[in-house]
């Protein structure tokens, strides 16, 4: 039996691969200058402060290199010139799906938005191009005195706690493409849970991104107070376009004593999207930040969340699942930064590859020398359906000082055909074969999530796996 | 010979090979649903490889003759078709499939059976499965771990009767069952096996040692060699040749000795 395949790009993407046509009252116009920012500095209302951040972002970014001496070369094939950075209707979300202009309404309605917030959601944001459309969060929850709201909203009503720890988790410079969002960032979520307030059901947010050559640059900051509990979720997706699309967010987290955070990311971006994502989190003492992130789709997605584990008995944890299809490169991984004693990391990270599709895992895990009590464990594997599917591992460990301990496990594997043949002569067709041995792999991970999105992980995978088998 | 071919598996003068090197060389069998059939035969004879191309195994060209399930030739359709047609097979080395439980993977199994758009009920399903699991003595926990994975020998091949019985095929080759079983495993397996045998299944079982027959035992007994059926008996046949050893059927009926009309 040859598992060789036919890979099919036109995979159907039936849920996110449709587009209706839009006006948009504000456009930035195409390419990048001072005057680009000024412009949405201008239309967002954005204080002084906010203006001198993103001039200050724009300089970094013009700095420095596109990271290629480590990166693939295809970050290259993004030109700046021809992008256009903030497309909206309007700044101001709607706090009822009533209220929401229809041309963007009905995007959302086709994509489920309002349905699971009524159904197992606290609160929902959906951004569409560079503005949230739609921001609320249930009356239960808004009076326990979580703030849930746009990144500018939030700025702007809050800047207590906004400012004091914006672009401190990840500085603008941190990279290029931070660099970037915080030259034109807009959108994103702001939210701060009070001490002790453990929201039961999950926030979400959905980014859509409706417009050709067009970027995306939203920006989420979340402040989870002493012993507070939040879980929050966010799914993107695009319409397909024969030319690319820039996806470049900045997620800061900062989980005080005792607190935790889980941020569980579903994206299932066309194969036209650059996804080049800065994420990380701060746990302080016996703070926990979990980041479950599921990586399918976009023509290169380069995203690496982190944990700083700052106060003692911290923990950080990174489980992701990654699937790269034909023509596309998942180069996906995690930092973490021991930074206290006794502070436990984990990252797990399954990887499939199908046809020429290509996924990189890239792992940073720092301990310093003074530290002691510390633990990571690192467990990657790497699934390959075909014989030119692909897979790297860049472990970067490094451990210094006595007392602490560090595990890595690292798995390539392929289904073979005789696991084909067994399943086939249980009368599963050679595609259903496929799926349920690719689900399998990474069953313990999807398990992870919650059960709504379990299922939609579930059915995205056999739709990719459905163009790969022929 | 064969008395009625539309309710048997049958094989016809069947020559098959892998690359250029022939490993069936006209081999014919008949196994009417109803009966045990035996096929022994020593290392090397192609026995395993056999189950394998009635399977549709990809690795194996068949150059000529035919395979008949209930008078339809199954040669040229999919293994997945065949399976669906009621054909089984029970693996001699059954393959792991990480993060596929027991119960999942055989519930796909029914579900690829049933037609378009209709929905295995899973209240039954797992009623039925439990009722299975306990006649053949497999404990409940064995649904929630994954197919074959850090199982023991003895363990897959009680996953191999539990997805029989769970599947009811018409016809099903038991490929070296007993193979890395003790005296204990051996005897569960055997009375899993006996508790689907019936008027509505045929099954052929090959074994390279007489011990298995002991507790199946067949209706007839096939001895094979360098590719083909050579003879032919009852089951008094495994215990001769268990006591005489091959030596003396090769040299009567196989190809260097003189040939049975």
């Amino acid at each position: 039996m040859s598992t060789e395949t036919k890979p099919d790009i036109d995979i159907d993407r039936s849920v996110g691969d449709f587009r209706y046509e839009m006006d948009y009252a504000f456009d930035a116009g195409v390419g990048l200058t001072e005057a680009t920012i000024d412009y949405i500095s201008d239309v967002k209302g954005d204080p002084d402060w906010v203006r001198a951040f993103r001039k200050e972002g724009y300089r970094k970014f013009l700095e420095k290199p596109m990271p290629t001496h480590w990166a693939t070369k295809d970050l290259e094939s993004i030109v700046f010139e021809n992008i256009r950075y903030y497309l909206s209707q309007g700044q101001v979300p709607k706090r009822t799906w009533d209220e929401v202009p229809d041309d963007i309404k009905r995007t959302f309605e086709r994509l489920g938005i309002p349905e699971q917030e009524r159904k197992f959601l606290s609160g929902v944001e959906a951004q569409f191009d560079s503005e949230a459309a739609y921001s609320n969060i249930k009356a239960a929850v808004g009076e326990q005195g979580v703030i849930f709201v746009g990144s500018s909203e939030g700025l702007k009503e809050h800047p207590e706690i906004f400012k004091k720890w914006f672009g401190k988790v990840i500085p603008s410079g941190d990279n290029k493409f931070s660099a970037l969002n915080s030259a034109v960032f807009s959108g994103g979520s702001f939210i701060y849970v009070p001490p002790g307030v453990k929201v039961k059901h999950p926030l979400q947010a959905y980014f859509r991104i409706n417009a050709q050559n067009f970027g995306q640059f939203e920006r989420t900051l979340i402040i989870v107070d002493e012993g507070a509990e939040l879980t929050y979720m966010e799914g993107c997706t695009a319409p397909k376009f024969e030319t690319a699309t820039l996806h470049s967010a900045v997620v800061e987290l900062v989980a005080m004593k005792g607190a935790k955070i889980q941020y569980i990311t579903v994206q299932n971006w066309s194969s036209n999207v650059f996804n080049l994502v800065t994420k990380r989190g701060i746990a302080h003492e016996d703070a926990e930040v979990k980041w479950i992130d599921c990586n399918i789709g976009s023509r290169l997605t380069m995203k690496y969340p982190g944990v700083v584990m700052k106060g003692k008995g911290a923990r950080g944890e990174v489980v992701s699942i990654a699937l790269a299809g034909d023509g596309q490169h998942q180069d996906t991984g995690a930092k973490m930064i021991h930074a206290a004693d006794n502070t436990t990391s984990n990252i797990i990270s399954k990887s499939i590859s199908l046809g020429t599709g290509r996924s990189t895992y890239r792992g940073m895990v720092h301990v310093p020398k003074h530290l002691k009590g510390c633990k990571n464990n690192t467990e990657c594997d790497a699934l390959l359906i075909n014989s030119h599917s692909r897979t790297d591992t860049y472990p970067a460990i490094s451990v210094r000082g006595q007392g602490n301990a560090v595990q890595h496990e690292a798995s390539v594997s392929q289904i073979s055909a005789e696991q084909i043949f067994y399943m086939q002569q249980r009368g599963l067709s050679e595609a259903a074969a496929m799926s349920l041995a690719v689900n399998g792999f990474v069953n313990d991970l999807v398990q992870q999530f919650p059960m709504e999105y379990s299922v939609e992980l579930k059915r995205l995978i056999d739709l990719e796996m459905e163009g790969s088998v022929g | 010979m064969s008395a009625n071919s539309s309710s048997s598996l049958s094989i016809r003068d069947l020559h098959a090979s892998i690359g250029d090197k022939p490993i069936l060389k006209g081999l014919t069998l008949d196994i009417p649903k109803g009966e045990v059939h035996a096929i022994m035969g020593k290392n090397g004879a192609g026995k395993s490889t056999l189950a394998k191309i009635m399977a549709g195994h990809p690795d194996y060209t068949v150059t000529s003759g035919d395979v008949l399930l209930d008078g339809e030739s199954i040669l040229g359709l999919e293994p997945d078709v065949r399976a669906r047609l009621g054909l089984f097979l029970a693996f001699q080395y059954p393959m792991e499939i990480p993060g596929v439980t027991i119960a999942n993977f055989i519930r796909a199994a029914l579900q690829a059976r049933l037609p378009e758009g209709e929905e295995l009920e899973a209240t039954d399903y797992y009623a039925k499965l439990y009722a299975k699991m306990d006649a053949l003595s497999v404990p409940r926990n064995f649904t929630s771990r994954s197919v074959n994975e850090g199982f023991s020998g003895g363990e897959k091949k009680r996953c191999e009767i539990l997805q029989m019985a769970m599947l009811e095929p018409s016809y099903a080759v038991l490929d070296e069952t007993d193979s890395g079983l003790d005296i204990d495993a051996l005897k569960i397996v055997s009375a899993g096996v006996n508790a689907l045998r019936g008027p509505n299944i045929g099954m052929l079982v090959i074994t390279h040692y007489q011990r298995l027959l002991d507790y199946i035992v067949p209706d007839k007994v096939h001895v094979m060699s360098e590719g083909r059926i050579i003879h032919s008996g009852d089951k008094d046949l495994a215990l001769k040749l268990e006591a005489q050893g091959y030596d003396w059927v090769e040299k009567e009926f196989g190809e260097s000795g003189t040939r049975a009309a």
